[in-house]
């Protein structure tokens, strides 16, 4: 049993503690100055790359020597390895700590987080043109044959120009391939309950942060972002569509400033959201997978025909509304002539006296 | 692997039995054991929240302390935990209130040494460190409970690390590790250490990293003795390293 006396201060202590997940390269380019995110899977860090003299992101998973977060992390790095696209956080290097851990190095995204963000975003134009930012490297994304399967707001980063990157691929799927290609994340936190189960997985619990986990501590997606039949375990419904329900759930959230719900129709009518708007979210949040947009682009297009004042697919407008609509397109002409008409019925009438 | 440098198992603590499960073995070597991990984990924490929680002297909080932990030993009843009901250290401290509320009620102050069996704990040490941080008031027990918990935990693991460097011959790295981590002079840098201890830059990230890493293993080899299932031992890990451990 100890008889001598404790010298750990404090400071010792927390440094100490600090140690524990404060990742430890064995050469020396790296130098991590401070813990920038933790995830479920895994916990980002600031870092110097003395080699280039830049700041860099490096992304270590939470879990000591995890076959499983490792298989998960690998997995992310390759796919944003292959997803070179302006919107997409691009990789510069992967490689091990010295404790064995996989790591890899990403760009420094600068920038506050889409839900951060929205407060200083009160135009309902400029929101949307937003959305139409983040719909591009997703769009994307499918074309290579990826789905992100969690998209949210805490996924978007927004810089000082606007400029827009979709982060964290880390539950994305390849499309068309099941096996192996769940790309997920543990859970972070045990304070979990129980609320859906399925055929696929036995059950499913969703954690404080709202993330859902599915049998042995996968997440697929967040509730109130994620598609039914992610929420339903159904793997193999998972595919572009319901990226478009992830997406349809982000619009939704810029229009109204709420998360969607299972009245959400009522919501945009309530918050008097215009017509159309209102029926691209409501075919974006669709529940049958088959009643939405079945493309990324096809929803991003609707969304920039109605910031143009053209006439979106998902709503069939009257009569009025297409002779306002038109009114709005055309009203400067419609001034001119009308101003045109006016000035020679004033003629006219002067001319009679 | 260089001469004296120490093995580890690549990350993952080596599997001490919980003191806890120890404690419930029919060995009564065993169980002997087992309590002498458990008092050399949680005495500290004990005489530092009776001394700043209670409030006690320093004489009275080194009594109750020693009768605490005798009295524990004597009934068994550090055996009657249950794991479900809440964490070890939670039931620790609240055994330690219900004895010190005890003593009070039946007015039965306990005389130093009458009766009970002296443990031998460093008590001068553990005031030492009480003095150096003054009386404070504690806000929060459960917490202050487990950062003496922690510090305890730390204290123990920094002791034995040091040993397991010298008893290999190879006491360079935890100097090291002494000189960046545990009190590091302001300004302090891996090429000065490097400089110092003439040895490159690489070698002074190697020896520090192998170092940290044989700490974290110890510490969570010693964490799990003194949890009371392997879930607490999975969450009291997250806590003290923010890291999952399988």
């Amino acid at each position: 049993m100890s008889t001598r006396a404790s010298g750990l201060s404090d400071a010792a202590v927390t440094r100490l503690r600090a140690l524990g997940r404060w990742p430890e390269f064995e050469s020396g380019r790296y130098s991590v100055t401070e813990e920038i995110g933790r995830g479920g899977m895994g916990t980002v860090f600031l870092a110097e790359d003395e080699e280039l003299g830049r700041e860099v992101a490096i992304k270590i998973p939470n879990a000591l020597a995890s076959a499983e977060l490792e298989r998960r992390l690998r997995r992310e790095a390759r796919v944003l390895a292959r997803l070179e696209h302006p919107g997409i956080v691009p990789i510069h290097d992967a490689g091990r700590l010295a404790d064995g851990r996989l790591f890899y190095v990403m760009k420094r995204v600068r920038g506050r987080t889409l839900r951060e963000h929205l407060p200083a975003v009160p135009d309902r134009t400029e929101r949307l043109r937003i959305f139409e930012r983040i719909c591009e490297p997703v769009a994307f994304a499918h074309a290579q044959g990826f789905i992100h399967r969690d998209l949210k707001p805490e996924n978007v980063m927004v810089g000082s120009f606007g400029e827009v990157m979709v982060m964290d691929w880390g539950v994305a799927k390849t499309v068309g391939s099941l096996q192996s290609a769940v790309v997920s994340r543990s859970l972070q936190s045990e304070s979990a309950v129980p609320v859906v189960s399925q055929s696929h997985q036995p059950q499913s619990t969703v954690s404080a942060q709202g993330q859902v986990e599915t049998g042995v501590g996968t997440v697929v997606g967040t509730v109130g972002f994620m598609a039914p039949e992610q929420a339903r375990g159904e793997v193999g419904d998972v595919d572009e569509r319901s990226d478009v329900y992830g997406l349809g759930a982000i619009l939704f959230l810029l229009l109204t400033d709420r998360i969607p719900d299972v009245d959400s129709s009522r919501t945009l009518r309530l918050l008097k959201v215009p017509r159309p708007l209102a029926a691209i979210c409501d075919r974006a949040l669709a529940v049958e997978p088959a009643a939405r947009y079945q493309k990324v682009t096809a929803l991003a297009d609707d969304v920039a025909r109605y910031r143009d004042n053209r006439k979106v697919d998902a709503y069939r407008e009257t009569v009025f509304e297409r002779a306002v609509r038109f009114g709005r397109t055309y009203r400067t002409a419609i001034l001119l002539v009308l101003a045109y008409i006016l000035m020679r019925a004033a003629v006219a009438f002067f001319a009679r006296w | 692997m260089e001469p004296g440098e120490v093995r580890s198992n690549g990350g993952f603590p080596a599997t001490r039995h919980s003191a806890i499960e120890r404690i419930r073995d029919a060995d009564p070597e065993t169980r002997r054991e087992a309590f002498g991990d458990l008092v050399e984990g949680y005495w500290r924490p004990v005489y530092k929240h009776l001394r700043l929680t209670w409030h006690l002297d320093a004489e009275d909080a080194r009594d109750l302390t020693q009768g605490f932990f005798a009295d524990a030993f004597q009934k068994a009843w550090l055996e009657r935990y249950e794991p479900g009901k809440a964490r070890f250290r939670t039931f620790v401290r609240v055994c330690a209130d219900r004895f010190v509320m005890n003593m009070r009620q039946s007015s039965s102050r306990l005389k130093r040494g009458g009766g009970v069996q002296t443990l031998p704990l460093d008590f001068e040490g553990a005031e030492r460190e009480v003095a150096s941080r003054g009386l404070v008031t504690i806000p929060d027990p459960d917490e202050h409970f487990h950062q003496e918990f922690v510090r305890a935990l730390f204290d123990k693991t920094v002791q034995d690390l040091r040993a397991e460097y010298d008893e290999r011959g190879r006491p360079i790295p935890f100097v090291l590790f002494e000189r960046y981590d545990l009190a590091p002079v302001e300004g302090v840098s891996y090429a000065q250490l490097a400089d110092e201890f003439n040895l490159t830059a690489a070698q002074v990230t190697n020896n520090l990293a192998q170092v940290r890493r044989r700490f974290r293993e110890r510490a969570l080899d010693a964490l799990r003795g003194l949890c009371g299932s392997d879930q607490e031992f999975r969450r009291e890990a997250r806590d003290l390293f923010g890291l999952d451990v399988e």
